[in-house]
């Protein structure tokens, strides 16, 4: 007896812990609306608190009401893909537009909001394009913008830049002073959370956009792997090692983390004095550092770059979030859900992102900006948001989702030096 | 042994075990069939799973990347438990004395047993952050010029062993203390009228006799190891690069990342028997189904 229950409790303990992360995924979400009902699924964060506010509103005057459900931020793409695969898929959901959706795109499980918005001008007209156009898939739209925008910008430490006697760079020679300068004071140039590899995916964002143009990851985005076998891109490596090489990240970037506040703080603390990050740093120093908020947090838009042929005005990052429709929503489920998207381009939304320290990606938003917490930053951010030329979203987020594993394994290992320059351009094109 | 005729009454009947097998039938056997025969498919958790014969398999048996998991996950299974049995043997039979000191004590070394890996993977990477973290604060006494444990490959894969000891050792080494307590004091009393110091009395009676509980906490280790998932997710999310990626957490990566549950399934179903083959293994070879009892002349 006793052999056979030893023999029993292994296979179970061996079989119950490797299969219950597979088999868990089953776990259900509300079920699916029907009827009166719209179910609508969103990112669990600090702004959560405007769409609860904008679903109170449209369920008082809406015949179809809206139930609103917030999933925890670290599970919610799991959580949406594998719903939208099972009866239990949202009617409305948050996304990143671009490849988040492309495979949602190919199985017709979305509505096609092209049509909408070329017979409603208005609506289209109301968000910047650039925002827009970011978040289509092959040239038609399926989502309507729900956020602020995210682009990544060059944080510094303006008491730190004052102290050593240099400015913000504007070009590359710049930025190669800047950092010779800081090493020579035994200070970190850039803060890099090594850990979290879509930290270091911004860096190759910059250099590639501002060296070869937004083309090329355009290219690639839209299937054409050849691309990555551009010049620009083998530059892009190369400097990057150069970079490391020199200690522009300190030598312990490999190990520092952003989601776990190690980054922001190291830089809030002076160890570092430039951190190129997405807009939202801003508002989370604000929370954990005031003080160096108001007194030492300074932005610039990334330097140009040697013989680059791309726009200095580009940005890379991500412009904003969308709110897509079930294509399984029909008729009056169907005109409820676009009244309650054609919302999300009125004032009174942007009113409400600004508010919550956001920039709202309308056109019309600027008029607002003087009553944001820091008019100065939500001048500087919207102005470079308005005035870009292309808003490249992040790489990982608009390439399809197999790929962004590969993608960061690369990443962290061109960084830390586990892959040459050469091997890297290699195995990319190979992703 | 003696085969005496068993006595039926009393023995609960077949009855008693429903609910427990009802219970392994959903929640683990059916799962497991279904990754089975997804194994088999091309999956993308959206359409229908289409049938591919043995596509994923063939892929499987070629792939670095998994050749690659197969080996950390070997290493980490054999360095855990080189690394647990012998501090959890040593600090279970310590524990086992009856002195108010040691239970004292080991009521503490047994509180990471009340936490959740998640939690202690979330606290341990914090204190591995090489500017901020307590490793920064040694790194600096001992004068090293870089606190970046996580940052290097075999860093990160040592700190992965170190974490689940940390973490692992108080199980074990509740097991220990109860197998050593389970000793009759009079083979003690003999081996010292016989002259037996504590070191000879150590290897002579406390290790043959746990030899029971030393084949259960390894069957445990082992098998646990081969299915970490939890503290390299949190800790290094299988990096950097993919130093750290263990079987388990590939199996994820490619479900729950990738989206390709095919394959996915693949890898799971072949961690399911790879588990089961060693525990089963491990238990025929220690001799475990002999049965011998450890009391025989006692």
């Amino acid at each position: 007896m006793r052999i056979r229950t030893l023999r029993l409790l292994a296979a179970t303990a061996a079989c119950a812990v490797a299969t219950t992360t597979l088999a868990a995924c089953g776990s259900g979400g509300p079920s699916r609306g029907g009827g009166d009902t719209l179910s609508v699924w969103v990112y669990q964060d600090g702004s959560t608190v405007i769409q609860e506010e904008f679903v109170e509103k449209f369920n008082e005057t809406s015949d179809i009401k809206i139930d609103l459900v917030q999933i925890p931020g670290d599970n919610y793409t799991d959580r949406m893909r594998t719903a939208m695969g099972s009866p239990n898929a949202p009617d409305v959901f948050f996304n990143w537009g671009g490849g988040s959706i492309a495979d949602f795109v190919e199985q017709d499980m979305l509505v096609d909001l092209t049509p909408i918005l070329d017979e409603e001008p208005e609506l289209k007209d109301a968000f910047i394009p650039t925002i827009l156009d970011a978040g289509a898939v092959d040239g038609r739209y399926y989502g309507i913008p729900m956020r602020g925008v995210q682009p990544v910008i060059l944080f510094y430490n303006k008491t730190a830049f004052a102290e050593a006697g240099v400015e913000p760079p504007a070009t590359w020679d710049d930025m190669l002073h800047v950092i010779d300068v800081f090493l020579d004071r035994d200070t970190v140039p850039a803060v890099v959370a090594g850990a979290d590899p879509w930290t270091e995916l911004m860096w190759l964002e910059y250099l590639l956009d501002r060296r070869g143009g937004a083309e090329i990851f355009d290219r690639i985005r839209n299937g054409d792997a050849s691309a990555w076998s551009d010049p620009a891109v083998r530059w892009m490596a190369d400097t990057v090692k150069e970079l490391v090489d020199a200690g522009t990240f300190g030598n312990n970037f490999r190990s520092v983390n952003y989601t776990a506040d190690g980054a922001s703080t190291f830089f809030a603390q002076g160890g570092g004095v430039m951190h190129l990050m997405g807009s939202w740093e801003y508002a989370n120093q604000l929370s954990q550092q005031p003080e160096f908020a108001a007194e030492d947090l300074g932005w610039a838009a990334f330097p140009t770059v040697p013989d680059g042929t791309g726009d200095p005005g580009a940005l890379v990052g991500n412009p904003t979030n969308y709110w897509s429709i079930n294509s399984e929503v029909e008729g009056e489920r169907l005109d409820a859900a676009l009244d309650f998207l054609r919302m999300h381009a009125e004032p009174e939304y942007a009113q409400a992102l600004i508010d919550n320290g956001d920039i709202p990606t309308t056109a019309n938003a600027e008029s607002l900006l003087d009553s944001h917490a820091s008019p100065e930053f939500a001048r500087f951010q919207y102005d470079m948001v308005a005035e870009a030329p292309s808003f490249t979203l992040s790489w990982d987020q608009a390439l399809p989702p197999g790929k962004a594993p590969a993608l960061h394994d690369n990443i962290e290992k061109l960084f830390g030096g586990q892959m040459s320059p050469e091997d890297f351009v290699a195995a990319m094109q190979d992703l | 042994m003696t085969t005496a005729p068993r006595r039926r009454t009393g023995r609960p009947g077949i009855a008693w075990a429903v609910p427990g097998l009802l219970f392994f039938l959903f929640f683990a056997a059916a799962p497991m069939l279904i990754v089975g025969y997804l194994s088999f498919t091309q999956w993308d958790g959206l359409s229908n799973p289409s049938w591919t014969g043995t596509d994923n398999w063939d892929r499987l048996w070629n792939d670095d990347t998994m050749r690659q998991a197969i080996a950390l996950s070997l290493l980490l299974t054999v360095l855990t438990w080189l690394f647990q049995t012998p501090i959890a043997l040593l600090l279970g039979v310590w524990a086992a004395g009856r002195q108010r000191t040691r239970a004292l004590l080991s009521a503490i070394f047994f509180l990471p047993l009340l936490a959740s890996s998640v939690a202690l993977a979330l606290l341990w990477k914090t204190i591995f952050d090489p500017n901020l973290g307590l490793n920064a604060q040694i790194a600096d006494w001992l004068n090293l010029s870089s606190a970046d444990l996580l940052g290097s490959p075999r860093g990160a894969f040592a700190a992965v062993l170190f974490v689940t000891a940390w973490q692992f050792i108080p199980l074990h080494t509740l097991l220990y203390q109860g197998g050593a307590r389970q000793i009759p004091q009079s083979l003690y009393d003999a081996a010292a009228l016989d002259g037996a110091g504590t070191v000879r009395q150590f290897f002579a009676i406390t290790l043959p006799q746990l030899r029971n509980t030393i084949v259960t906490s390894s069957v445990l280790m082992v098998v646990g190891a081969l299915t970490y998932f939890d503290t390299v997710l949190i800790l290094t999310r299988g990096g950097p690069g993919d130093a750290t990626t263990i079987v388990p957490f590939l199996m994820y990566r490619t479900g729950f990342q990738a989206f390709d549950l095919g394959y996915a399934s693949a890898v799971a179903t072949a961690l399911v028997i790879t588990a089961t083959a060693v525990s089963l293994l491990l238990v025929r070879l220690t001799g475990f189904s002999k049965m011998r009892s450890t009391r025989e002349g006692i």
